[in-house]
């Protein structure tokens, strides 16, 4: 059964979120700071499970442009990389990019620490605002 | 309450810039909407994009610890109630921001937070930043959030030592007060 594609608009406590299966796409845009954090990432952790469970081999590509993130998004986001370095390492090919504002080095920071935590290089990009 | 002291409080507001103050219960609504409120100030006073995510930042990580973290105590205008409420306060100056809360906490929990808060206060930016890291790679993901990320958090956004008081009530319970300033110097 393939998984359905999601996709969520933002709110303006939640980001815009995309996860297409079909094409292994993967768009979170806006800013991430809702008090039950979990929650909204579930359905993107159930189908990286999925296709960690899968051992797919496609490539993935994901793209993040957050402007605000709180702390627990911040662990949930770490997940997310961790869950896709293990799809790297069961042999799927993973492109990400980490967009940041110009003149934002707290976001641009993150990015890399997130880098350094999970081992995965990102391509990373800076944006006018 | 005495109708003379709505002024006294009033005032006492006013003469440390106090723009945004609110009592009682910490709801995600309530917490969405003040949110809102003071993106709006601060895009109002104009303020530097840098500082404005700092404040906003920092904003939202004080008022989810509230909403996360405050501990039920007894009630003290109903002996048979519960109380969950608590105080928040922003305020400008010339200096920049500050951003104060006041919440009960069970006395069991003071000496806990108090060496927390000192630990962090005791660390350098480099320091700070080293710490966060190491939580976020290694710390346990809780239900609530971010596994005792957010007090870090906020002690790296402001660049300033954070600034607390506890109150000791009765009934084991406490008035915890934390104030965080974002000033406008490089930090």
């Amino acid at each position: 059964m393939p998984m359905e594609k999601i996709e969520f608009e933002a709110t303006p406590k939640t980001p815009y979120l995309m996860v297409d299966p079909k094409t292994k796409t993967i768009v979170i845009n806006g800013r991430s700071i809702p008090e039950n954090t979990v929650q909204f990432y579930t359905p993107l952790f159930n189908i990286l499970d999925k296709w960690i469970a899968e051992k797919i081999k496609d490539k993935i590509t994901v793209t993040i442009r957050l402007e605000y993130f709180n702390t627990s998004s911040s662990k949930c986001i770490l997940d997310i990389f961790k869950k896709l370095q293990e799809l790297h390492k069961n042999g799927a090919t993973v492109d990400i990019t980490w967009m940041y504002e110009k003149d934002d080095e707290d976001m641009m920071e993150a990015g890399q620490d997130y880098q350094t935590i999970v081992g995965i290089q990102f391509k990373m990009v800076e944006v006018e605002e | 309450m005495n109708l003379e002291n709505i002024f006294s409080i009033y005032q006492a507001m006013e003469n440390s810039g106090i723009i945004l103050s609110f009592k009682g219960d910490i709801t995600s609504d309530l917490l969405t909407s003040v949110l809102q409120i003071m993106e709006n100030r601060l895009d109002s006073f104009q303020e530097e994009p840098k500082i404005k995510k700092k404040v906003y930042h920092v904003l939202v990580e004080c008022l989810q610890n509230l909403y996360h973290h405050i501990d039920e105590v007894p009630s003290y205008t109903n002996t048979n109630g519960k109380d969950r409420s608590a105080i928040f306060m922003i305020g400008k100056t010339d200096e920049g921001y500050s951003i104060i809360t006041g919440n009960y906490i069970l006395n069991e929990n003071v000496s806990g937070l108090k060496k927390r808060i000192d630990e962090i206060n005791a660390l350098t930016k480099e320091e700070l930043k080293e710490y966060y890291k190491q939580v976020l790679a290694n710390g346990e993901m809780s239900l609530k959030g971010g596994g005792g990320l957010g007090i870090i958090d906020i002690a790296r956004k402001s660049g300033e030592k954070l600034e607390y008081e506890f109150l000791s009530l009765l009934n084991n319970v406490s008035f915890f007060i934390l104030k965080i300033k974002i000033t406008n110097k490089n930090n």
